[in-house]
């Protein structure tokens, strides 16, 4: 049961197979049972699941069932639950309670899926291996020692270990490509604006985006179509027209041309990593891609733009973090208000995020806007005219999503640097604004390496119709960590 | 440009100004993180962007307007549940002398 698409699944309920009271009840006990050595979950809702399950088999026997109801599903715990913890892996958030749902939340529930709780993260998305949670560091299901990867990392660990056939995630600099790609699973971060913020706890407003983590494109899309579209909300989210992804899926596929950046493939990466994305890419060009080599010559500053703009806003977004409304109070005794904000924060927040607001804090203060801040923008524009140069002669860029496959927990949390690293190609399609994919192309010693592809804006169905004819011909989506199978 | 080095008094000002306790303990290893991000961050220094407009928005979208209607409803009851300390509808700090 637990090794069934979301789309499998859907076709079970249907022929009532299994009921969603059943399906969810599955999950909840293989929760239950696996994730203390994984802590993919910060909450487990499980009696609101089992509600919203026998609303759904009601839905379904009334004939009025959409191709998500009764199908289990989790959300990182950034996402607002109405009535339901929302932590976003902060001290700071640990006793909040949303009275609200996210548009993603509530159109989820709408279109009738089963939200059997939410998952562990990098504290406020801030991070690239899920050890900067306030609830401890989330466990790679291929080997328990390593990272799962983030910030996106618990969605990510429970939908790889079978626990859940589908997850949300956010993806402000790869938190939904790059764990996907370390845990072996299919991460989709749509066309900035694609889908509604509203209610997503926000980190990097220009850069932040809801995305999904399924085992499959098939699945990606599904779930895809519930969530995107306009939200009146969300003043970002983009108007434009949602296609039926899944129905595009099946479309024809041929004449595509794939852009390869020759520079996502220098010393940076591993190279049994490279292996794995140069046969990937061998494989589409059998299915009958044609690969062209193209330059992206400012990626190398991707990651320098993106610690200027994403701290920046950052500090801005988590100013609101003060004690007084919500969120944490220190009991230590302050002598003026300035002091009890302090106190405040500075015991609320975690190590990771104290570090971004302050660099944040730093690129933004007192004549220093133009030589950062400005001088990113202008450098993101440079990407952004990098990407929009191939995108006039290829249809897709593929390339890796990660330099490595998964490290070892503890191995780069005490080097920023380091960590930061491991976004270098993911980074642009979100400066620039870019829907992506990882999917996973092959194996470097036992562990998951993921292929990426990036389009122009609003190419979803393109993305999602590659990603489902390469996994058409491989099975690397199909392996299954053992323990989990 | 010439990357700088942060020192504690850099990261007690910027702490100040960022509304964040920083505990004394902390402050050479967050001086030593902050500085090694300054100096990633200082690449962008060496890139001629004279000719470069700043990006506005990832797609060249502008913000919509609507109509300066109120939608939404009173609910600070619902929203003061999660506040710390509430009293007659009023969030409450503990008396501080200012």
């Amino acid at each position: 049961m637990h090794n069934r698409t979301l789309a499998q699944l859907a076709a079970a309920l249907r022929s009532r197979e299994v009921s969603s009271v059943e399906l969810t009840q599955y999950c909840l006990d293989r929760i239950a049972r696996l994730d203390d050595e994984l802590n993919a979950f910060i909450t487990v809702t499980a009696e609101q699941a089992l509600m919203q399950a026998a609303a759904a088999d009601q839905r379904i026997a009334d004939g009025e069932a959409s191709p998500l109801t009764g199908l289990p599903i989790a959300h990182k715990d950034i996402f607002c639950t109405a009535g339901v913890k929302t932590s976003c892996a902060s001290k700071m958030l640990d006793n909040f309670i949303s009275p609200y749902d996210a548009t993603v939340v509530a159109r989820l529930e709408r279109a009738g899926a089963v939200m059997l709780g939410k998952t562990n993260m990098d504290e406020f998305a801030m991070g690239s291996s899920n050890e900067t949670s306030y609830y401890g560091p989330v466990h790679n299901p291929w080997d328990h020692a390593l990272v799962p990867g983030g910030s996106s990392g618990g969605s990510a660990a429970a939908v790889a270990a079978r626990l859940v056939p589908g997850a949300t995630g956010t993806d402000t600099g790869g938190s939904v490509r790059q764990p996907a790609a370390l845990v072996g699973i299919t991460g989709l971060k749509p066309t900035y604006g694609r889908v509604s913020r509203y209610g997503m706890i926000a980190f990097a407003s220009s850069l932040d985006q809801a995305g999904t983590l399924t085992r499959s494109a098939a699945d990606a899309a599904l779930m895809l179509g519930v969530m995107a579209g306009h939200d009146e909300r969300d003043s970002t989210s983009l108007a434009d027209p949602v296609p039926d992804y899944a129905a595009e899926l099946e479309q024809a596929w041929d004449g595509l041309t794939i852009g390869v950046p020759e520079n996502f493939f220098d010393a940076g990466l591993d190279q049994n990593n490279a292996a794995c994305v140069r046969q990937a890419l061998g494989e589409l060009e059998k299915l009958g891609a044609k690969l062209k080599r193209i330059e992206l010559n400012n990626v190398h500053l991707s990651v320098p733009a993106y610690y200027v703009v994403a701290p920046a806003e950052a500090s801005s977004n988590l100013s609101r973090f003060d004690g007084v409304r919500f969120g944490f109070r220190s009991e230590q005794q302050s002598g003026n208000l300035a002091e009890f904000y302090e106190r405040n924060r500075g015991e609320g927040f975690g190590a990771e995020v104290k570090r971004r607001i302050l660099t944040g804090t730093y690129v933004l203060s007192a004549g220093y806007y133009d030589a950062y801040y400005l001088q990113a923008q202008k450098v993101r524009q440079l990407i952004s005219d990098d990407f929009a140069r191939a995108f006039a002669e290829v249809d897709l860029v593929a390339g890796p999503t990660t330099p490595t496959p998964a490290f070892s927990l503890g191995q780069k949390s005490n080097d920023p640097i380091q960590m930061y690293l491991n976004d270098i190609y993911t980074i642009g399609a979100n400066l620039a604004g870019l829907p992506a994919i990882s999917v996973p192309c092959g194996f470097v010693e036992a562990l998951p390496v993921g292929l990426q592809l990036i389009g122009p804006h609003l190419s979803e169905t393109v993305l999602l119709r590659t990603a489902h004819q390469f996994q058409l011909a491989t099975d690397w989506h199909q392996r299954v960590p053992a323990g989990y199978a | 440009m010439n990357s700088v080095t942060l020192d504690a008094n850099h990261i007690r000002r910027l702490g100040e100004l960022a509304r964040l306790a920083i505990e004394p303990d902390e402050i050479a290893d967050v001086a030593t993180k902050l500085t090694d991000i300054v100096a990633l961050v200082d690449q962008l220094q060496a890139v001629d962007t004279a000719a470069v407009k700043p990006m506005a928005h990832p797609l060249d979208r502008t913000q919509p307007l609507r109509e300066d209607l109120v939608t939404e409803q009173d609910e600070h009851a619902v929203y003061q549940q999660n506040a710390p300390l509430v009293e007659r509808d009023l969030y409450l700090v503990p008396k501080v002398i200012d």
